[in-house]
């Protein structure tokens, strides 16, 4: 009885042993496919057709990419309107182009590759020969290309309407500004108020609540972050986020709906997991250090300044760098506080219109044409790509200082 | 030497009257009245508990740092009470040096451990100088003058520990606390250490906590035992204060014979 | 001689007296400031969700109710017939005919008595068949309990927003708690050292992408793999259950993660005794140590709750977009994140119903979150003491 109880005890523990196996597992594929899904639509098929064929473009047998600028730029003009022709003078004169921004505009304008359907990259590997028949009958004059949605040109090419020239570039630097923005508002202000909390605050009500308030306000959604910046940066603080109280006069972004109100925004908002970050750094800090300080007849600030924040930095930058990944991630509260759809010139300053790298995903996903998921799916990329080269970085750096140590 | 030593041998380096010290509502330390004399060396002595490093703290304002400590009494430093509300702390533990249980050099080159209190303390002289001559008091010159540049935590325990003294006489203390400076060292670092503090005791008034009475017999000059008082409420209060050889041969009070001779503690 | 005094002279007077250290003071005000800044941070939150709400269920909407007055009326007119199609205003509301506002006093049949020219508008006259519109102010009650969200028509209620927020994060956490605990335990009792070293870094990949790129991964992955399950017609392209279920495995992370902390931290004399009195390992894991860790889980699902509620991207590709109140995870619906982060999407203007609305569903918002934050250091606090 007693014997068979046990062995009946003993199955149901291999059981749930398999269940919670089986938990983990499902984690594990989740992240594949999550991986997965985005590969799937950064790479694939697609089939093109181009409205002039390059071949015709060609000048006495030499190919088009040959082609020397002063010959692009007359091909050129001979293929579009007098006044788009003019407008890309004012643009950017062309004297002032290269040889390669003037093919790259034939291409777009001229030639005009259009894809007409494009596939998954499960669908290429897998299905590569019905997809082949399918282009055959259905496009005849299209040809099938393995594209890479993630390539130098997307990475160098500004935002488009159209998905086979559209590109990250002014998403990438908006971010980049936007992050910068918030970092410097938000590393020292982070710090200093984890110093404060750790070294200086007595143990009283004041501090109580600022250390309690902190720890809350690290659980606010971060769309709550974009309402407060619309209504504060964008709204009261509009004459400085705009820049007109500096003297900037730009009517686009007389809003406030600049990369400074964005970079602000994203600043409160990792604020509070930079302070917590770096308060644990700042604890981290053995106290015989302090002790020592003081007993030499140092000030507290002598002793947070030479002992504390020298032993302590490598941790906070560390949790910094992470803080900062999540801001970089962070789209809603940008979308609040008015983000622009559509911008193709690069950012020129903190009162520049912005857009962000994961708002022109959000952007390209919620469109409705398929073909904008795949830009998406490349967006995705880089975006990944930029947080490993964060979280890289952090590893790097904690582990030189602690070398140093 | 004498004619510049700190206010003469008259006075004493520190005097307390009916010193008190709290954490929080607990009474640690009870009304402990004691003259420190200076350029000699005293022993703190008494069983654990019994508050010996909470009131060689209390001479330099250390016991500030932890939050809830509370002090009562006077100490005097040269005449003025340092817990007089205009006194700055800062300025007490420039002249009130301390070396702690465990070296905990910073982690800077052996050079910079030296120099950092001096030159934070507006030292404006030759630094090189003043280098030299802190490690060589601390009989540390030797052994370290061709790794200035090398991190302090290099260094061996003992080694670590002059060095953590070197540090506090760079500064130029009139008194040195030492909190049992030499309970995390072997025997020979130890005695190294004990050698040292006879050296330095001819410009300086240490004051050294140890839980070791037979270090406190070697080294001292006066001696103060302190115990739990025995009215069950575990203040620690000074049970007897004299001649170390006196204290060690004829002590006056039972409870102090009971634990010099291993009784209890 | 080792150490003279000769030095002394290039050492400051000595004198204990406190010097008055200008940049330590000054270095302190500044570190409390930055300190204070988040004070600021949390009141500004407050107060401008707080006064933008208050505009909110203080403005006044016009609803048409389609019923015309029956003859022209001149600008004295105090009382005019209408005609007995289309809803009836009652007595002390306010009520438009083109641009003049007018105050309702009474109501006799057809017959409407009016004051004129309310709040400063301007009494003209009004030609036949004018529509008449009804002020409603929305108000408290109707926010919290109304089934339809069309601000602009005069409806108020928050519910299918509110009730959309609440199951997608239903079903996140259905999704979450099982995987994200059963993960737990098997990290913390089952796994080698080796093997929770690797596991767990795996786990917390998930915890850093990006909501965005969840939001993708919902709407071209999850959709789609529903769609192919529960068929075509069953499961809308946008439904609460893909963005729901996505949302779960975005905080899975961190319920496993929390749990995997709390059951660490019950004392492994736990486990012996339990050992000690033959119990196996499961019953280990199982009976002692999961309920002696019940503060740390509840307070990681409630945190985890939190964050599934204000999770917007996610919602906002997969979820839908316009309000429905509907109880069926395989519709559209738009959750209270998902409805502010697409009306402000395009160039909203400042004193609009729209830019009003959105503060009033972020308080809504934070007032929730909030309070599940507290609850959870509350729990963690309450019983915390137990086992240590």
């Amino acid at each position: 009885m007693a014997a068979s109880n046990l062995q009946g005890r003993h199955r149901l523990g291999r059981v749930w042993l398999v269940v919670f196996q089986v938990a983990l597992v499902v984690g594990i594929i989740a992240l594949c496919a999550l991986l997965f899904n985005i590969l799937n639509g950064s790479f694939g098929f697609v089939a093109v057709e181009d409205t002039v064929s390059p071949e015709s473009l060609a000048v006495n047998s030499v190919p088009l990419e040959e082609l020397d600028k002063d010959t692009l730029v007359q091909i050129l003009q001979a293929h579009i309107s007098a006044g788009l022709y003019a407008r890309y003078e004012f643009d950017k004169p062309f004297a002032e182009r290269s040889a390669g921004e003037v093919y790259d505009l034939i291409l777009e304008r001229v030639v005009e590759p259009r894809f007409v359907a494009q596939w998954s990259l499960y669908e290429t590997l897998t299905n590569g020969d019905a997809i082949r028949q399918q282009v055959a009958q259905e496009f005849p004059n299209a040809r099938l290309e393995f594209r890479s949605w993630l390539n130098s040109h997307f990475l160098r090419a500004p935002q488009s309407s159209y998905p086979e020239i559209a590109g990250v570039r002014t998403a990438v630097l908006g971010s980049l500004w936007t992050i910068s923005i918030a970092v410097l508002f938000a590393f020292p202000v982070g710090v200093a108020a984890a110093v404060y909390l750790q070294e200086y605050a007595p143990d009283n009500l004041i501090n109580r609540i600022i250390q309690t308030n902190i720890n809350n306000l690290a659980g606010v959604p971060s769309i709550i972050y974009g309402i407060l910046g619309l209504a504060i940066f964008v709204r009261v603080l509009g004459q400085f986020t705009s820049g007109i109280a500096f003297g900037a006069s730009d009517p686009a972004t007389a809003n406030g709906r600049t990369i400074l109100s964005a970079g602000l925004t994203l600043g409160v908002l990792v604020l509070p997991l930079i302070i917590i970050n770096a308060q644990e750094a700042i604890k981290a800090v053995p106290n015989s250090l302090r002790q020592a300080s003081f007993g030499l007849g140092a000030t507290r600030w002598e002793t947070v300044w030479y002992h504390v924040l020298p032993n302590a930095i490598s941790g906070i930058m560390t949790g910094t760098i992470l803080s900062i990944s999540r801001a970089i991630g962070e789209t809603a509260p940008l979308i609040v506080i008015g983000a622009s759809t559509f911008i193709q010139v690069d950012p020129e300053g903190p009162f520049s219109k912005f857009t962000t790298l994961p708002i022109q995903i959000y952007q390209w996903t919620a469109r409705p044409q398929s073909v904008f998921r795949n830009l998406a799916g490349g967006a995705s990329l880089v975006l990944l790509g930029l947080l490993l080269t964060m979280n890289a970085t952090a590893i790097i750096l904690r582990n030189r200082y602690r070398r140093s140590l | 030497m004498t004619d510049t030593a700190p206010t003469a041998t008259t006075t004493a380096a520190i005097e307390t009257h009916d010193l008190s010290i709290y954490y929080g509502s607990f009474q640690a330390v009870r009304d402990v009245n004691l003259d420190i004399q200076p350029n000699r060396i005293t022993a703190i002595i008494g069983p654990s508990g019994c508050g010996k490093s909470t009131v060689l703290r209390a001479f330099n304002r250390m016991n500030e740092l932890i939050p809830s400590v509370n002090t009562t009494g006077e100490v005097l430093f040269r005449g003025q009470n340092i817990y007089k509300p205009d006194v700055d702390p800062v300025e007490v533990r420039r002249h009130i040096g301390m070396v702690f249980q465990k070296p905990n050099p910073f982690p800077k080159s052996v050079y910079e451990n030296v120099a950092w209190g001096a030159r934070i303390n507006g030292f404006k002289g030759n630094m090189d100088e003043l280098v030299h001559s802190s490690l060589q008091s601390a009989a540390l010159w030797d052994e370290v003058k061709d790794k200035l540049d090398q991190s302090g935590l290099s260094l061996s325990g003992g080694q670590q520990q002059r060095l953590c003294i070197a540090r506090a006489i760079a500064v130029r203390p009139d008194i040195i606390l030492m909190d049992e400076p030499c309970s995390a060292l072997d025997p020979i670092a130890t005695l190294r250490i004990e050698e040292l503090m006879r050296d330095l005791a001819k410009d300086y008034t240490i004051i050294i906590v140890t839980h070791n009475m037979q270090q406190a017999a070697r080294v001292s000059d006066r001696t103060a035992f302190f115990s739990l008082s025995e009215d069950g409420k575990r203040a620690g209060m000074l049970m007897e204060y004299g001649d170390t050889k006196t204290m060690f041969t004829r002590p006056e009070k039972k409870i102090t014979e009971d634990y010099i001779t291993g009784r209890f503690g | 001689m080792p150490l003279t005094r000769a030095t002394e002279q290039s050492l400051p007077a000595t004198s204990l007296k406190r010097k008055l250290r200008l940049r330590e003071l000054v270095i302190q005000a500044v570190l409390f400031l930055c300190g204070l800044f988040s004070i600021f941070v949390t009141v500004g939150i407050i107060y401008e969700l707080g006064k933008e709400s208050m505009l909110f269920f203080g403005r006044t909407q016009w609803e048409r109710t389609n019923k015309p007055i029956v003859a022209a009326i001149s600008a004295n007119d105090v009382q005019f017939d209408v005609s007995n199609i289309g809803a009836t205003a009652s007595p002390g509301e306010v009520i438009r005919l083109d641009d003049e506002l007018l105050m309702l006093t009474a109501v006799e049949g057809s017959t409407y008595f009016v004051e004129r020219g309310f709040r400063d508008s301007v009494a003209v006259p009004h030609a036949a068949e004018t529509i008449i519109y009804r002020g409603v102010n929305p108000s408290v009650w109707e926010f919290l309990t109304g089934t339809s969200w069309a601000p602009h028509a005069g409806q108020f209620g928050v519910l299918p927003l509110l009730n959309a927020t609440l199951m997608v994060s239903g079903i996140a956490i259905l999704v979450a708690l099982p995987l994200g605990l059963a993960a737990a335990i098997y990290l913390s009792e089952y796994a080698s050292p080796k093997a929770r070293n690797t596991l767990k870094p795996i786990l917390e990949v998930l915890a850093g992408v990006p909501t965005v790129v969840y939001g993708y991964f919902a709407l071209t992955f999850m959709t789609p793999f529903l769609r192919s399950i529960f068929g075509q017609d069953t499961v809308q392209i946008y439904n609460t259950a893909s963005a729901g279920i996505v949302i779960g495995i975005l905080i899975l992370p961190l319920v496993s993660t929390i749990s995997e902390d709390a059951l660490n931290a019950v004392p492994r004399s736990l486990r012996e005794a339990a050992y000690g009195l033959g119990a196996t390992r499961l019953e280990t894991a199982v009976r002692i140590v999961l309920p002696a860790a019940f503060s740390g889980i509840a307070a990681a699902v409630i945190i985890a709750i939190s964050r599934a509620i204000g999770e917007t991207m996610v919602v906002a590709l997969a979820a839908g977009a316009g309000p429905a109140f509907t109880f069926n995870p395989f519709q559209a619906a738009e959750t209270m994140t998902g409805h502010i982060v697409r009306i402000s999407g395009g160039d909203l203007s400042y004193d609009s119903l729209d830019y009003n609305s959105i503060f009033a569903i972020g308080l809504m918002l934070f007032v929730m979150t909030l309070a599940l934050n507290i609850f959870s250091q509350y729990i963690v606090r309450r019983f915390r003491e137990v086992y240590e």
